[in-house]
């Protein structure tokens, strides 16, 4: 048995971890997986942390996962959002890091729109600083959530297909999933209209294919993305009827996939947009069970990072 | 710079270790009856095999099958924030439900107490059990905690630069139980 252990301050992206590194957190997230099933959902091992979750953009979702594993693992846990924060005052950024460094958290947790947000912010503060999502950059923690899901129902990655269909190129949960997947061994496929393709995804390590069709076929994991109506400033498809007809993912299209294919989305779902609802809570799905996983590998990632940061300074 | 560690003596053999814990066995039954509410818990890593061959003693003499738990403390440890890195941590299991039964914690070897103090604390996040014993193959001394077990395979007088070190053929190949000595450092 290897028993390699976590070296690093921050979790900024999956870029910078290698394949043991990533192994080491979903073996540590299944352990945490129990807590959640207990009676008393709540264990001591963070207590008298402090982690303040950063929000510069709107989370429900990661935020409140994020909150029930601080919660879970007995961390105190602060929140700060774009609305109430000093950045709509006019604080720079530097200031807020250096203002909340001056209250000595052991973690920080940050989604801001703009990519490297977090990786400036972990060089300016001595505690540990977690990438909750920057920009169209990396969204590491919901990219390890999602490979905890395949694990569970594949037991592996290597030789497994994977599909990633819809908004690549606005899309950091591709990018996450794409580096991670491919670290691992699985074969990945992006698809989606020629409009919201990055030019050089294959440099992530995916194939790159423009129909649905083509990226179904044969695949052990279909991972839909949402749409994302508010990031665009121009529309990247004419109506949301017509992204449906071409992308949408239906029972029928979805025969297809391999027989035990599982069906992902990373939420908030649209539903009829590029997910037909029968589909979406069809047998297929395990869209729930990603939400539940989310708990586990958050947990993992901040027993892992409190064990380190404060060595760092 | 880590402190060597060298062989002082062989404390047990396999065929020794095999008896002490048959008569481990008859004494958990003889302080907690026939067996019917007892659940065995193994302490990670080498708790786990002594509470398992504990319940196949307990099954030979009383026909009783022994449900056997294993708990992981690491989460309720009081030395996280002093050791770094975090240690790995793995799965705490319970076969049945907690409540009202008769609990012993198995450990390999009972030195500080601390470790069994954090499994009395996960324990009890569990459930309610109607009592917790302690079951341990060797006790070692040097307590720092007011614990002691209530069944006690031997008893060693230690150094504190001394390691009891307890192999199973299940995690080590071999039974066998092994005093080191840590020198330098």
């Amino acid at each position: 048995m290897t028993e390699l252990s976590w070296t690093r301050k921050d979790l900024l992206g999956i870029a910078d971890l290698s394949a043991a590194e990533i192994q080491l957190l979903l073996d540590t997230a299944e352990s945490f997986r129990e807590v959640s099933l207990r009676p008393i959902k709540k264990v001591p091992t963070l207590r008298g942390r402090t982690v303040v979750n950063l929000f510069f953009e709107p989370s429900t979702r990661t935020r409140s996962s994020f909150e029930i594993a601080e919660k879970r693992l007995s961390a105190d846990s602060l929140n700060f959002s774009s609305a109430t924060s000093g950045l709509v005052k006019g604080e720079s950024l530097v200031d807020t890091a250096l203002n909340l460094q001056a209250m000595s958290p052991d973690l920080i947790v940050i989604r801001h729109g703009h990519p490297g947000v977090p990786h400036m912010l972990a060089k300016r503060v001595a505690a540990g600083v977690i990438n909750a999502g920057d920009g169209a950059h990396e969204h590491p923690t919901q990219a390890l959530l999602d490979a905890f899901t395949i694990r569970q129902h594949k037991g592996g990655f290597e030789g497994l297909k994977v599909s990633i269909v819809g908004d690549i190129e606005h899309s950091r949960v591709v990018r996450s999933n794409v580096l991670l997947l491919h670290k691992l061994g699985a074969e990945v496929t992006v698809a989606g209209p020629r409009t919201m393709m990055p030019v050089g995804v294959e440099a992530l390590g995916a194939r790159a294919v423009y129909s649905l069709r083509e990226a179904l076929e044969g695949a052990d994991v279909v991972m839909m993305l949402r749409v994302q109506l508010e990031r665009q400033s121009q529309a990247a498809f004419p109506s949301a009827r017509e992204y449906f007809e071409l992308f949408g993912l239906t029972q029928a299209r979805l025969k297809a996939a391999k027989r035990d294919v599982i069906l992902m989305h990373p939420g908030p779902m649209n539903r009829g947009i590029e997910i037909a609802s029968d589909v979406a809570d069809g047998r297929y799905s395990v869209i729930l069970e990603q939400v539940a996983n989310g708990v586990a590998v958050r947990m993992a990632v901040l027993y892992l990072l409190s064990g380190v940061h404060r060595e760092a300074e | 710079m880590s402190p060597e560690v060298h062989l002082k003596r062989t404390i047990l053999e396999s065929k020794q270790i095999s008896r002490i814990i048959r008569r481990m066995a008859v004494e958990i039954l003889e302080r907690e009856g026939s067996g019917k509410d007892l659940m065995l818990v193994g302490i990670r890593t080498r708790g786990v095999p002594l509470a398992e061959a504990l319940a196949a003693e307990i099954l030979k003499i009383e026909e009783v099958e022994v449900p056997v738990g294993v708990l992981d403390i690491t989460l309720y440890r009081d030395d996280l924030s002093t050791i770094a890195p975090q240690p790995v941590v793995k799965e705490t299991h319970f076969p049945t439900t907690l409540s009202d039964r008769c609990l012993v914690l198995c450990d390999d070897v009972l030195y500080t107490g601390r470790t069994i103090r954090a499994a009395m604390d996960a324990v009890i996040d569990f459930g309610r059990p109607r009592v917790i014993r302690l079951a341990v193959l060797i006790d070692r001394g040097h307590r720092e905690l007011p614990i002691h077990a209530d069944i006690v395979g031997k008893t060693l007088q230690t150094q504190a630069n001394e390691v009891v070190d307890v192999h199973f053929t299940e995690t080590d190949g071999e039974s066998k139980v092994l005093l080191l000595e840590k020198s330098g450092g």
